[in-house]
């Protein structure tokens, strides 16, 4: 997305700044929820020095109450399931989830087994799908960095009233 | 009297813009020695609006009231120290601050929480003693536990009182949470203990802790700047080169357990304290 095309920001100076934090302080959680860990290597290698994410102001945490942003990696399936719910459950708003991999775009290969529910937006909303199997670090960067000019858009008290609901 | 508010603003003041800074500072050069750009200079402060706008989280009442008071008691000591009253009373106040910060995390039924604020623990009954016997090595020169005394002194603490500071450096690795010594509440463990310490404070109460960290920071640097007290310019160049050997240190280091910090922190910390009480004080009585 380019400059011109960026949304314009609403609110006085307080909701601005507010906005630009949340923008420039994302602090991500990532979930293998039953990927083949092609995808989290992936995930993995971007907080390297070679791409260097803390540069953005990205910080993995282990943590969901912690946590801005849900990297989920995989297939759900009838066992992860409550797991990939309480997970989102937890983490205070405003939240993001980005989707990454086949796998949990659609449910990628594993689409029609017994046991596979499908893509992670069978569970929780996805505000975020990374093709690619597995994708590269570079699409990967580039989909959270889409998911933050949306936190950018809204007003501040409405993301967080948003993000409230269980899903 | 408007000269003590003055002192009092600079106090309040002090923790936000030196504290960020200083946290901001230690991102990038840790970034740097690890081959990487880093966050910019501001990040500490982007972390902070963030965590303080977000939704709030609140375990029980008990984690709240805690919080408030760690952040409370910190500030005070700050204000304080720069108000210049007594060395004792500013540590006292310190040791409240951090007190409370446990019994926030003890009031979680989490086990990461738990383990936590038991290694705090652990961690604050290394450094109190050590920093009581710094005190003490500063009463001994000075003659006074009272900061007004301490800065009119007129030769600098650290030409007499030496390894004091190499003691007072130990307890500034383990406050600023570093490693080796970072063990309580490590940014990077989250495969150990998630985040231990603070692993049920989020969102706001998170980031008044953090501001509460700032303050901290800024104290136990001033406290560094006291052995140099000859101007702003001296105690800066102290405590910046105290800041930049804990960073230096935490790269340097992996994360020691408990009974490595309670072995090395007390045998260390004790003997150099009683070396330099016994060597600069053998003949003065």
């Amino acid at each position: 997305m380019s400059i011109e095309q960026r949304p314009r920001r609403c609110g006085g100076w307080l909701e601005r700044l507010i906005q630009h934090a949340r923008v420039r302080s994302p602090w991500l959680l990532h979930f293998d929820c039953g990927s083949c860990n092609g995808c989290d290597i992936e995930v993995l290698a971007c907080l390297t020095p070679l791409y260097d994410v803390e540069r953005f102001g990205i910080v993995n945490v282990g943590n969901p109450l912690h946590a801005d942003l849900l990297l989920v990696t995989g297939t759900v399936n009838r066992r992860n399931a409550r797991v990939l719910a309480n997970l989102y459950r937890q983490m205070a708003a405003p939240k993001k989830v980005v989707a990454i991999g086949a796998c949990g775009l659609s449910g990628g290969i594993f689409r029609e087994a017994d046991n596979v529910i499908g893509g992670i937006d069978r569970i929780i909303p996805v505000d975020c799908y990374v093709p690619g199997c597995p994708p590269r670090p570079e699409a990967i960067i580039d989909g959270v960095m889409r998911v933050l000019e949306r936190f950018g858009t809204g007003h501040p008290k409405e993301d967080v009233a948003k993000g409230k609901g269980i899903p | 009297m408007s000269d003590l508010i003055l002192r009092g603003v600079a106090g309040l003041l002090a923790g936000p813009l030196l504290g960020g800074l200083t946290s901001g500072l230690d991102r990038i050069l840790t970034a740097r020695l690890q081959a990487r750009q880093g966050p910019p200079l501001q990040q500490p402060y982007y972390d902070v609006v963030k965590l303080l706008a977000k939704e709030l989280v609140v375990v029980n009442a008990w984690q709240a009231f805690c919080v408030y008071s760690h952040l409370f008691a910190t500030v005070l000591a700050v204000v304080l120290f720069a108000l210049q009253a007594d060395l004792l009373l500013i540590l006292f106040t310190e040791a409240v601050g951090a007190v409370f910060l446990v019994m926030g995390a003890m009031a979680s039924t989490s086990p990461y929480s738990q383990i936590g604020a038991h290694r705090e623990l652990l961690q604050i009954l290394v450094y109190e003693p050590l920093l009581f016997l710094v005190a003490i090595g500063i009463y001994l020169e000075t003659g006074s536990f009272r900061l007004t005394a301490v800065f009119q002194w007129p030769v600098p603490l650290i030409t007499q009182l030496p390894l004091l500071f190499g003691v007072l450096c130990l307890v500034l690795v383990i406050k600023l949470r570093k490693s080796p010594f970072d063990l309580s509440a490590a940014t990077h463990a989250h495969q150990e203990l998630v985040r231990g310490l603070f692993t049920d404070f989020s969102g706001p109460l998170l980031g008044l802790i953090e501001i509460a960290h700032w303050y901290e920071t800024v104290l136990m640097l001033a406290f560094c700047g006291l052995f140099w007290a000859g101007g702003l310019l001296p105690m800066t160049t102290l405590a910046l080169a105290a800041v930049m050997g804990v960073i230096l240190m935490d790269n340097a280091t992996a994360r020691l357990n408990w009974r490595w910090l309670l072995g090395y922190g007390w045998l260390a910390g004790m003997t150099l304290s009683l070396i330099n009480l016994i060597w600069h004080f053998r003949g003065a009585g």
